[in-house]
């Protein structure tokens, strides 16, 4: 290769990467302190917002102002980053399990669930419906999704925390309505899990899935991503529709003790986490249509949440530790009614 | 591949300094860059049994796996192997307008990352997408099937056969195709007898690698493959989802399955190359 062709090849090789490379938005003035929040993937734009709220909350208070770095990603993946060093200070997760693991490794403490209200859940979350406009198969409810001609699209329950909630939401639907019997409730998710059409890693990657292929009647994932999908891509186009029963997807926080410590950044850790509940945060957070505790917002927003009756993994299954074990581990529920 | 033979072999005068400092050098960086993370992996394996090591990797669902990560990977190389061929000798042998943006957009599959062309391929070869609205009518699904799986290995790999069989075309002068024409033979046996047997190391080396390639891809794969159990879950996947688990010493045994078949691949290539290569010269004198 000549230096001539090498050149011209790097040049479109590397004109090419920029244009694909995500730009990571850093403000040019430094902060007095920096704090580092390690959340899971589609919260991106939820933080974008919160951060900056956070900053001037802080500085009216301590007259110091602070930077939030933000680590997006599957949230179990970003578990695995701090046991493998990673320094941030504080996690905002969408799965009990993820925190769970990181509490075992002594990262967070023990108790970590009872350091803030609402089991460390600032705000929460229930798994909801999408369907194509006029709802031409006329999903209402779980049972309808085990209709034959129902073409189903959620991310995949073994990669992703979305897809678990799913998974679990629609179980412990059928365990209502069977009253626990095991062999009815297992036909009920064979015919549920066989409708699926297409099987993607991430919460995101369905619902390209969905809006962009075109593939499937429903598209199930969390409420919130739900409704802003619909507003994004235009309501018209979509419907959403939150099932009467579902399952209560709780968005946990914790506080990264060794890391914060390390980084001389324990009451910034705390004040930041603290935040997410008062009434200004859980009005920002109602706007990503997240569900909140906060009694005044709860009356501003409830014409956008249908009232529900939310099941709670820990009165269903027993706890996550169990449902990791029963359900989700190899060889566990899950693999048994995949398997051919 | 055979240039670089030939290079070693005849070199008198040495470049860079002594063989003592570049080969120390050179294993320094091996040892870093390669086998130190190999080693963590197979020291990853250190805690399992064999029974349980065989449990893992012969699992009914990561058996299936495999059966449809080699099968389309088998697809993606062959298909590559005569496409790549094709396009190394239109590139060596022609001369057109565009052919050095032709050239310079062969190792586009390389600079891409892999995530964006699966993403793109899904999108395009979807039912509701450019190509797949074409294909859908006539029953072809692509996106979602196992089609797709091949499509996208393809189109990550194909740079290895170009690039490997583009130099040796290139070493070949056009007068040895008008000798044998000119001998009378027809233009089939001239490119079957004369032109073909200067290739085939480079061509099976180059298809080889990206039959390796595929094996491993995740990326391209993963955004195009539907992912449903026992139909389109490749075994990159099963790795990734073992991750998942946190179940590090499950996903290290069942990388180990596809690095030891890799290598292997890999080593029986270098043999026959080495073998075919004595034979080449040898038969000849």
């Amino acid at each position: 290769m000549t230096l001539y062709s090498f050149l011209r090849r790097s040049a479109i090789a590397s004109a090419v990467t920029a244009t694909l490379a995500t730009g990571v938005a850093t403000p040019a003035l430094a902060a007095d302190r920096e704090l580092l929040n390690s959340s899971y993937d589609i919260a991106r734009e939820l933080f974008a917002t919160v951060n900056p709220e956070f900053n001037a909350w802080w500085q009216e208070q301590h007259d110091e102002s602070v930077e939030v770095k933000q680590s997006h990603g599957g949230s179990s993946k970003q578990a695995r980053a701090i046991m493998q060093g990673l320094r941030a200070d504080v996690v905002t997760y969408n799965q009990v399990t993820d925190v769970n693991v990181l509490a075992e490794k002594g990262l967070v403490a023990e108790d970590w669930q009872q350091q803030f209200p609402n089991n460390a859940s600032p705000y929460y979350s229930t798994t909801a419906f999408l369907v194509r406009e006029g709802n031409p198969k006329e999903i209402d409810s779980w049972d309808d999704l085990v209709e034959d001609d129902v073409e189903i699209v959620f991310p995949n329950p073994k990669t992703s925390g979305n897809g678990r909630y799913t998974y679990l939401a629609a179980w412990a639907y059928a365990d209502q309505k069977f009253d626990g019997d095991e062999e009815k409730i297992r036909e009920f998710m064979n015919q549920f899990l066989g409708n699926v059409k297409v099987f993607d890693t991430g919460g995101r990657g369905a619902t390209t899935t969905f809006v962009e292929r075109n593939i499937g009647d429903v598209l199930i994932s969390f409420e919130s991503e739900v409704n802003n999908i619909s507003k994004e891509y235009g309501e018209d186009d979509y419907d959403v529709v939150v099932p009467p029963v579902s399952i209560l997807a709780e968005f946990p926080v914790a506080v990264v003790e060794k890391n914060a410590e390390r980084n001389d950044n324990a009451d910034l850790a705390q004040g930041y986490l603290e935040y997410l509940y008062t009434e200004e945060a859980q009005r920002l957070l109602a706007g990503f249509n997240y569900r909140v505790n906060d009694e005044t917002v709860q009356k501003e927003f409830a014409d956008q949440f249908p009232e529900t009756e939310l099941l709670r993994v820990e009165d269903v299954f027993g706890g996550w530790e169990q449902v990791m074990d029963t359900h989700f581990s190899s060889g566990g529920e899950l693999d048994q009614l995949q398997r051919r | 591949m055979s240039m670089i033979a030939t290079l070693t072999g005849t070199a008198s005068k040495r470049v860079l300094p002594g063989f003592g400092l570049s080969l120390g050098i050179t294993l320094l960086f091996v040892s870093l860059v390669l086998l130190l993370p190999m080693t963590s992996l197979v020291g990853q394996l250190a805690g399992l049994s064999l029974a349980e090591y065989w449990a893992i990797i012969t699992e009914e669902r990561v058996v299936a796996s495999y059966m449809i990560t080699i099968g389309a990977a088998a697809v993606a190389a062959i298909v590559n192997a005569l496409f790549g061929l094709l396009m190394a000798w239109v590139l060596v042998r022609y001369e057109f307008p565009g052919k050095r943006l032709l050239d310079a957009l062969m190792d586009l599959p390389f600079a891409l990352p892999t995530a964006v062309a699966g993403i793109t391929l899904a999108t395009m070869y979807s039912s509701s997408g450019f190509m797949g609205k074409l294909l859908a009518p006539l029953g072809f699904e692509i996106a979602y099937t196992w089609v797709g799986i091949a499509l996208a290995m393809a189109f990550t790999s194909i740079p290895f056969v170009v690039r490997t069989v583009q130099p040796v075309l290139e070493d070949l002068p056009q007068e040895i195709d008008e000798a044998a024409l000119t001998l009378g033979a027809s233009d089939a046996l001239a490119f079957r007898r004369v032109i073909l047997p200067h290739l085939w190391p480079a061509l099976v080396t180059g298809t080889g690698l990206a039959f390796v390639r595929s094996l491993g891809e995740f990326g391209a794969v993963i955004f195009i493959a539907g992912n449903m159990p026992y139909e389109t879950e490749i075994t990159a996947l099963m790795i990734f989802v073992k991750l998942q688990e946190y179940d590090y010493v499950g996903a290290s045994a069942i990388a180990s399955v596809v690095l030891a078949v890799s290598l292997a691949l890999l080593l029986a290539l270098n043999l026959w190359q080495g073998r075919f290569i004595r034979r080449l010269h040898g038969g000849k004198g």
